[in-house]
């Protein structure tokens, strides 16, 4: 908020006033602090309170009261103390240098919050968002002469080894470039004149603002997670969204840091909102361990994390979702596939919550405001695939996955219910199965996808993809089903052939959609394995059948030793997959008929 | 932190109680007081109570007083305030006392000579100074160290119900924790919170004779001290303890119990407060408040110290998905369960480890930090056991003799298992010991069943039973 070029500010209103009211504090209540004497103050508008200028934001106004919450601890602030206006709303900076950085909930770059090597959050601090003193390398897309418009490509930066960071025209520009400056440059720097106003590479947007698209396009193509059970049961789309309830040791967050490391995205912004400190640590010293699936860069250099734990400012915590989302719009603008990991929205909720209640609104139900539905709305939403503004013509998608975590893992409570009807895909996790050590826990029963994806993946990957997921889907089924006579009347209860759905069941189970993320040629699947694997299953079901038909006692046909092979799949070397299944079908097929 | 106007020498007293509510006052005239400044009730008779300001609005302050409000009235009370946040005194000098919730010693002996102040409420560890948790601890208790292994800056509570030994089995934690080739003793520090005179007692002699009291500070408060100052005792608790950890490099366990009774006080605080309840009646912030206590565990990069927190709660009716058990168990990293059921037949410690977890369990074992087969002896005694469970209960269906030759020998594991891994009375077992104890468990098992190890360890490990062993 330094930055003094207009040219390098994406403005949002137009009419922006410089002009700042000064007020005093007259009432606190933890993170919420009322103020009087700033009647020019909108809604939203940053605030600056106290002598030690604490980070705010107006969330109320009433008469001459200006109700505030605070980003930061409120402890020790009197009454009396002032307050300042901005007059501006709360801003995300967008620029080179986004990548790899460690932020916190208000866009603040966790290194520069600790000083002097100390171990704890200093109050207070206010550092610049991004690096202002850095030069990037400015390659030109533009030559003096051209007409460019709102998000018209001017030229771009390398960001890592596999990111070209693409500098846009900003909102509200229009005109004919007068200059162009190929040059290391910081983000103040301006890099190109349009009509003679200077465009640096820094870019501001409100956080609470979606920003602008050419048009919203159908979600026709799958993000790929490289979890079995997600891409074969319950797909998500490129520019859709989904949501994992799970009670508390389901793996949530492990299901999540494996999106976060595996999927095919371009880039990720990782949200770790309300969550454990040392579960933070953990992705600090990995990330930079590992590489990127598709590229082969580190993947801290696709990655964007922002970290509010439990135990910092609970009204920041509620900024770090619209932190990461305007990030996450950001890189779509440029082009690219960006995947949004919230971890966990229920902490978010609560943190709207807490305000909330503090604020003596009406609750409704569970003490949540009744406007929470309209802010998860508001949320999800901003999740699209979509036609970028601007030339040359490009796409891009923002998914959103987004942990919630139910209290008592009951998932008729608010959150669960009112990100339901946003979200395309619900991935339940299930106790019972974690219980089993049944990972990842997604209870197929429960779960679903609304996004038809079936096309892309039987042109893409194989065309008895469809078939077969459909045949997967109706085995389990059904092996659920025999379960609860099984649990009732014991296994010799059940006819020959129900037997066999049982085994079948059994090796889908286990040998299918059971994944470890900490092995590490399990860890991630690729759809073309997953589709191996899953033919083999299939025509294990087929042999055992008629192996059957031919009069072999049921025991023998399912406790083959040959059985045990498809427990091995997962560990087939990647090169060779379908030599590997083809073989593994015929050995089967061979040892079920000489039974 | 620094308090902004008021000095600390500058003294002010307010003498306009105009409401007193439950723990709470509510005070006029308290112009130039901070949030959450410390306060002092003065009445005249009686001593002097302190508190604390919760809420400000214009001139009129909300204030909890710790040590109750018997005595406080309209008039005759005076409120003090000071000028800065509440504090405790924290250092080596505490060790082999015994405190009142609040810091102040209630031994009878002299006054400890702090190393220095520190504001008891902390300040969030920032992220990228923590360093991830990965050193075993050595409990000497089987399951703990087989299954559900604690490393050093951990937070793990131990879900307990009503009567169940959680006391003991932390206790013993303290007494028996060990990292394995360093010698660097462990520093207990105990909240007590809401604990009666019997437990108190308790707690005294494990902590405070022999040459544990060397080594700790136990701060106790009553289930009859006031409830209010429930509220500051795992806050000083943890303080003292990251002054050990942090900046003196000791080696910190800290256990709180009860949770169950912090939870209450926060409930009845917010309750006099007349804030909109939550779940069951408690605070909508209870999941940041306990955070910020949670929160405090860990290491930090650069230092050799660690926080560790062994935290009890008595689930109300034995009911996991209750908002205390529920709010811990998304904080914490992972959870001991005690098991009403093995504690009727004696098992001690009567730790039920199909729903107790380990999250930071990965990282602290394996090849050159414990043994290269323990994640997949865990796992594999994991499977066992709870299929063995699944068995148990067919078989309260169908009988015993419905079951499969296959299935027997899972329910005998099950019935074993119980009987030997984790009932191993007050001995202390080894890790070695505790996985030699796993591998001859797993003897009646076919090589062939036991999928969750690897071939090699098998056959290093598995001596596998003689067939008519298992076979009735």
């Amino acid at each position: 908020m330094t930055t003094t070029d207009p040219a390098s500010r994406e403005s949002w209103s137009g009419n922006r006033r410089v002009a700042t009211d000064s007020g005093r504090v007259v009432r606190i209540s933890g993170p919420v602090v009322s103020a009087t004497g700033l009647p020019h103050t909108r809604l939203f508008d940053v605030v600056r309170v106290g002598v030690e200028q604490l980070l705010g934001e107006v969330i109320k106004i009433d008469g001459d009261l200006v109700v505030t919450q605070v980003f930061e601890n409120t402890t020790g602030l009197q009454v009396g103390e002032p307050v300042e206006a901005t007059g501006e709303p709360l801003y995300a900076e967008l620029g080179p240098g986004l990548l790899g950085a460690i932020l916190d909930g208000t866009q603040r770059p966790l290194q520069n919050l600790s000083t002097d090597g100390a171990l704890y959050i200093a109050r207070g601090a206010d550092p610049p968002r991004l690096d202002r003193d850095l030069r990037w390398d400015f390659r030109p897309a533009v030559d003096v002469g051209d007409r460019v418009g709102p998000g018209d490509l001017l030229g771009s930066v390398p960001e890592g080894r596999a990111i070209e960071h693409r500098i846009l025209v900003p909102t509200g520009v229009s005109g004919v470039v007068t200059s162009v400056r190929p040059e290391p440059s910081t983000i103040l720097d301006p890099v190109v004149d349009v009509d003679g106003h200077p465009v640096a590479m820094l870019r501001r947007w409100p956080l609470r603002r979606a920003r602008p698209v050419a048009n919203r396009l159908p979600l026709t193509v799958p993000l790929i997670t490289g979890q079995r059970v997600l891409d074969l049961l319950f797909p998500v789309a490129r520019g859709g969204s989904a949501i994992i309830p799970g009670g508390f040791g389901t793996g949530k967050t492990v299901l999540e840091q494996a999106l976060a490391k595996f999927s095919t995205a371009d880039i990720v912004v990782y949200v770790g909102c309300g969550e454990r400190g040392n579960e933070l640590t953990e992705v600090l010293e990995e990330f930079p361990e590992l590489s990127d699936p598709r590229t082969g860069a580190p993947l801290m250099e696709r990655t964007v994390l922002i970290a509010n734990t439990s135990n910092m400012p609970v009204a920041a915590r509620e900024a770090s979702i619209y932190s990461g989302i305007t990030i996450a719009e950001y890189y779509r603008d440029q082009g690219y596939d960006v995947a949004m990991m919230a971890d966990s929205t229920s902490r978010w909720g609560e943190a709207l919550r807490e305000v909330s209640s503090r604020l003596e609104e009406m609750p409704a139900e569970d003490g949540y405001p009744a406007y929470l539905a309209t802010r998860l709305a508001g949320f999800y939403e901003r999740a699209g695939a979509v036609t970028c503004l601007g030339t040359p013509e490009r796409t891009g998608a923002v998914t959103i996955v987004g942990a919630v975590s139910p209290a008592g893992g009951d998932f008729s409570e608010p959150i669960t219910q009112n990100s339901l009807r946003l979200a395309g895909c619900f991935w339940a996790l299930d106790t019972a199965l974690s219980r089993q050590r049944h990972f990842p826990a997604v209870n197929w029963l429960r779960s679903f996808s609304q996004y038809g994806l079936d096309e892309w993946f039987d042109r893409e990957i194989g065309s008895d993809w469809s078939p077969l997921r459909r045949w997967a889907s109706a085995a389990l089924q059904d092996e659920g089903a025999l379960q609860e006579v099984v649990s009732l009347l014991g296994v010799e209860a059940l006819a020959a052939e129900q037997r066999i759905t049982l085994r079948i069941g059994q090796a889908l189970r286990e040998d299918l959609l059971q994944q470890s993320s900490f092995d590490d040629l399990d860890a991630s699947c690729p759809p073309q394995r997953l589709l191996a694997m899953l033919r083999v299953i299939h025509e294990t079901g087929a042999a055992m059948r008629s192996a059957h038909q031919r009069g072999v006692a049921i025991t023998a046909i399912t406790s083959a030793a040959v059985l045990t092979e498809l427990g091995r799949m997962r560990r087939w070397p990647p090169d060779h997959v379908d030599d590997s299944a083809t073989r593994l079908i015929q050995r089967i097929a061979e040892e079920m008929s000489s039974l | 932190m620094t308090t902004t106007a008021a000095h600390p020498a500058f003294t002010v007293g307010h003498r306009t109680v105009t409401r007193v509510a439950g723990p709470l006052l509510v005070v006029d005239g308290m112009d130039g007081v901070g949030y959450g400044e410390l306060v002092e009730v003065e009445t005249g008779d009686g001593p002097v109570r302190e508190g604390q300001v919760l809420e400000l609005d214009g001139s009129t302050a909300i204030v909890q007083v710790f040590g109750g409000t018997v005595g406080i009235g309209r008039r005759e009370t005076s409120v003090l305030t000071r000028g800065r946040a509440a504090r405790t005194g924290v250092g080596t000098d505490y060790f082999g006392r015994v405190l009142d919730g609040a810091g102040r010693p209630r031994d009878g002996g002299p006054q400890p000579v702090p190393d220095d102040y520190r504001h008891v409420n902390g300040l969030p560890l920032n992220p990228i100074t923590r360093a991830h948790p990965d050193q075993f601890i050595e409990t000497g208790v089987s399951a703990i160290d087989g299954l559900i292994t604690l490393v050093r800056g951990q937070k793990l509570p131990i879900f307990s119900g009503a009567g169940l030994p959680a006391n003991s089995l932390a206790a013993r934690i303290a007494a028996q924790a060990r990292v394995p080739g360093d010698d660097a003793e462990v520093v207990v520090v105990f909240a007590a919170m809401g604990v009666t005179r019997r437990e108190a007692e308790f707690f005294r002699t494990e902590f405070l004779t022999g040459g544990a009291a060397a080594r700790s500070v136990l701060l106790l408060n009553l289930a009859d001290d006031p409830t209010i100052e429930r509220l500051m005792t795992p806050r000083v608790a943890l303080t003292m303890a990251e002054y050990l950890a942090f900046e003196q490099q000791r080696h910190v366990l800290v256990v709180m119990t009860d949770m169950t009774a912090y939870c209450e006080a926060l409930r009845e605080i917010s309750a006099a407060r007349e804030e909109m309840p939550g779940r069951r009646g408690y605070p909508g912030y209870m999941y940041t408040d306990l955070a910020s206590l949670y929160e405090r565990a860990g290491r930090v990069r650069g230092g050799t110290g660690s926080l560790t927190q062994l935290m009890i709660l008595t689930m109300p009716d034995d009911d996991i998905t209750h908002p205390i058990p529920d709010l811990t168990g998304y904080i914490t990293e992972g959870q001991i369960v005690l098991s009403r059921e093995l504690d009727r037949q004696g098992i001690e410690p009567p730790i039920d480890v199909l729903p107790s977890l380990s999250r930071l369990m990965n990282a602290g074992i394996g090849a050159g930090k414990t043994r290269d087969d323990h994640r997949g002896l865990a796992d594999q005694l994991y499977a066992c056991y709870a299929r063995g469970r699944e068995v148990r209960r067919l078989m309260s269906i169908v009988g015993e003799s419905g079951l499969p030759v296959e299935d027997r020998r899972y329910l005998a594991f099950a019935a074993a298992f119980e009987r030997t891994y984790l009932d191993q009375g007050p001995d202390r077992r080894t890790l070695a010991g505790t996985l030699e104890v796993g591998w001859q468990l797993l003897s009646p098992f076919p090589a062939a069943e036991l999928k969750r190890v690897s071939a090699e360890q098998l056959a290093r490990h598995h001596h596998e039973a003689s067939a008519t062993a298992t076979d009735d």
